[in-house]
């Protein structure tokens, strides 16, 4: 393939649209609340009303506003309808031409979309995830072209580095730094990963991402590769994402055909091979080194680091890790320039972030908003509050290894050390909003429960440890703890922090240690008084 | 092989460069507790006990998996350290249901030698009291999970040493177990040569011969290293 032919391809996609293009949502959210019967009924509905060659009906990926859902849009005219159920169809479709129409609007003008931008989600809700023809047609590939063509793998690194990119993954490494330890590790070959076992309660960012621009996330790692100097990637995606990985396989296939994967790619001498890899449902295996372990077949355990997958990854050689979101990033920072993507966020975390907005929100569902936005703005203009008007509490960023921020302090800009400031972390980015009636031991009780049942068992520290936090917790929200208990769970707390093996257990104290530092109150007033006799006074 | 000066609790000790924290220092003459460590096997890391203080980094370091570098600078014996291995040590005594006096490693474990060691006087936290099994299927050997500390000491003696693999860990977290093949009694396990480096590794009574009684069970971990190294001298 030529570049050209990847501008005829573009082109002949955009000759053979309609005259009027209706966006409607079939990722998971969406499905989950009957997208695809909606989907069939648009498309029974275009037909019935003869309208076959003006609207075309597109399935598309995720819109965002996933709490609205299912959600189709008019692609001309801007039109969004919201909790469309499918029996509504034939209306949308008369409204086409003027007809009455009582199905839910949206407002684009709404700040939960407004005061987003768009980066990684830039083609969530607007492209067919299932055709390629699509990505190319807004400008897909072309970024590999460009690299291949024009840049060293030296100036694509630079270009990260100079961008400011840091690992979405939670950890905030700089991407660019990581990318150039891989290139310079000697090995006789090496490889890509990218990270998709998203496993944070509340957190769909990942699975979103994969599900509507998977070709993103292929060109990232295609572009990684290159930089590097790797033949061979793995997409790991958990089993629990079957939308995703059926997308992704699909989106493999396509590219192979259209040898954007595979060898001598746009006719030069690089080569790239991607493969799927299924998790089989262990929060651990998002841990960089018990993820390889896993894809090399055996046991999903960590091992301790040094030495750096960078260094020594998979089956020994060097190994590139990033998350979903970091892949997704550098396809448009290579288009845009490493100098539009650092002029946007903060002095020290650059771009964008998603983040999976939760809990006692009115407006749930996906956002991707500036970094240096302030937790009051997300949670208030684009969250719209709670549903009930009852005031936030806080809210808990990061799920098990993240903490909770109270909403004293919500002015806090989201950015990778403000987070940790506060004593929470940027995470791969859930966002669960807490009102009022929420019992914070409880938040820290469930936390603990699923670092528990995730512990893989290897360190000391982090399997017995999370049981007798979770065991002292159940018992100071049973009412039945003492003061002493009390010092034993944050005594446990800093052992696990200082010496488990991997992240999972140095982060599964962080809600308790969190919700402790701004909400110890709640924790003391469920303490056992300690009964004085006075013997005096007898 | 070039050498490296380094200072261990303010002395100064030379080591290989290719050497560990933890052989250098027991070269020296420095006791650091271990438990998943076993001369002749791979290291894991995973018992945390070994755990040191190392000039310049802010984690503690496994003194097994941190190779010795020039001029570093290592505590392996600050109250800080000492509180977390009592600390580990009393979180395994919980976990499992840990009966000397009717073991019969009682006397020769690796475990009570551990309690005794970091001076643990008594356990903060409350026993699990775990529902284990006990397998005698084996016609030599047994198996009690109620004294297994998932040391995996076992798994990789079979595996690197006997080169079979009988051993693995099945479940996770608390509900980790140690499994014969795949999950059978150990007497079906077809892949188990009987060979008993199982029971060499263990440090608790864990695997037991079927033959001892009451703390009468001795054994000599140190011949899975001499094993070892016979066979990497092709003796």
């Amino acid at each position: 393939m030529e570049f050209q032919d990847l501008q005829i391809m573009a082109e002949q996609e955009r000759s053979r649209r309609k005259a009027i293009r209706i966006h409607c949502c079939t990722s998971s959210g969406c499905q989950a609340s009957g997208a695809l019967e909606l989907f069939h009924q648009l498309q029974a509905a275009v037909e019935a009303a003869g309208q076959n060659e003006r609207v075309d009906i597109v399935g598309v990926g995720c819109m965002g506003f996933c709490g609205q859902g299912p959600m189709v849009s008019v692609e001309a005219d801007g039109v969004l309808f919201e909790h469309v159920r499918p029996e509504q169809a034939p209306e949308i479709i008369a409204s086409l031409d003027g007809g009455p129409c009582n199905v839910k609007q949206g407002d684009h003008a709404h700040p939960f979309f407004s005061r987003q931008l768009h980066i990684v989600r830039r083609n969530g809700g607007v492209i067919d995830p299932e055709r390629i023809e699509e990505y190319i047609a807004v400008g897909g590939y072309q970024a590999l072209y460009h690299v291949l063509h024009e840049m060293s793998p030296a100036e694509v690194i630079d270009a990260i580095t100079r961008s400011g990119l840091r690992g979405r993954g939670g950890a905030g490494y700089p991407t660019g730094l990581k990318w150039a330890t891989v290139a310079k590790s000697p090995g006789e070959r090496k490889f890509v990963i990218c990270n998709g076992d998203e496993g944070d309660p509340g957190a769909f960012m990942d699975r979103s991402i994969l599900e509507s621009d998977p070709h993103l996330i292929l060109e990232g790692m295609s572009i990684a590769a290159y930089a590097v100097g790797a033949d061979q990637g793995y997409l790991y995606v958990r089993g629990e994402y079957p939308l995703a990985i059926a997308r992704l396989q699909k989106a493999i296939a396509q590219a192979r055909k259209h040898d954007l994967l595979g060898s001598q790619i746009f006719d030069t001498s690089f080569n790239f091979r991607v493969d799927i890899r299924v998790g089989a449902g262990a929060f651990v295996c998002g841990e960089e080194t018990a993820l390889i372990a896993s894809i090399e077949g055996r046991r999903g355990q960590p091992r301790p680091r040094p030495p750096y997958p960078a260094e020594h990854g998979l089956w020994g050689y060097p190994t590139l890790i990033n998350n979903v979101e970091t892949f997704g990033n550098i396809a448009p920072i290579i288009t845009n320039g490493a100098d539009w993507y650092a002029g946007i966020g903060t002095e020290r975390s650059k771009g964008t972030k998603v983040f999976a907005l939760t809990g006692k929100v009115r407006n749930t569902g996906l956002i991707e908003v500036p970094m240096g936005m302030t937790i009051r703005e997300i949670v208030e203009e684009l969250g719209g509050g709670t549903p009930d008007g009852t005031p936030v509490k806080g809210v808990q960023t990061g799920g098990p290894s993240g903490g909770c921020i109270p909403e004293a302090l919500f002015d806090t800009p989201v950015d990778y050390e403000s987070l940790a400031e506060v004593g929470s972390i940027m995470g791969s980015g859930g966002m669960v909003v807490m009102d009022a009636t929420t019992n914070m031991v409880e938040i820290a009780r469930f936390y603990m429960e699923f670092c528990m049942d995730e512990s893989c068992g290897k360190c000391i520290p982090c399997r017995t440890g999370t049981v007798q936090m979770y065991r002292l917790l159940s018992k100071i929200s049973a009412g039945q703890a003492t003061a002493a208990d009390l010092a034993t769970l944050e005594q446990l707390c800093h052992l696990l922090r200082e010496t488990s093996l991997c992240g999972l257990g140095q982060s599964a104290p962080n809600p308790v240690q969190s919700t402790l530092r701004y909400f110890r109150e709640e924790y003391e007033r469920l303490l056992r008084k300690r009964v004085r006799i006075n013997l005096t006074s007898r | 092989m070039a050498a490296r000066t380094l200072t261990i609790n303010g002395t100064l000790i030379s080591a290989r460069s290719n050497e560990t924290v933890l052989e250098a220092a027991r070269e020296a003459g420095i006791s650091i507790p271990t438990l998943c460590h076993l001369d002749g096997l791979s290291e894991v890391g995973a018992c945390r006990l070994c755990l040191v203080e190392i000039a310049g980094s802010a984690k503690l370091q496994p003194a097994c998996h941190t190779t010795v570098t020039e001029g570093m600078e290592v505590q392996t014996d600050t109250p800080r350290l000492k509180a977390h291995r009592r600390a580990i040590v009393e979180l395994l005594f919980a976990e499992r249901n840990h009966i000397c006096a009717v073991c019969v490693a009682s006397g020769h474990c690796e475990l009570q030698q551990l309690a005794v060691e970091v001076g643990m006087s008594h356990v903060r936290y409350e026993y699990l009291s775990p529902d284990c099994s006990v397998d005698i299927s084996h016609a030599r050997f047994g198996i009690d999970h109620n004294r297994c500390v998932l040391c995996t000491r076992c798994v990789r003696a079979c595996d690197e040493v006997e080169g079979v693999h009988t051993w693995d860990i099945a479940g996770r977290g608390t509900n980790a177990r140690v499994i014969t093949d795949l999950n059978v009694p150990w007497g079906e396990a077809t892949s188990c040569t009987s060979c008993g480096k199982c029971l060499l590794a263990c440090p608790t009574g864990a695997i037991f011969s079927r033959g001892s009684t009451v703390a009468e069970l001795e054994r000599d971990a140190s011949r899975i290293a001499t094993i070892v190294a016979a066979r990497n001298e092709r003796w």
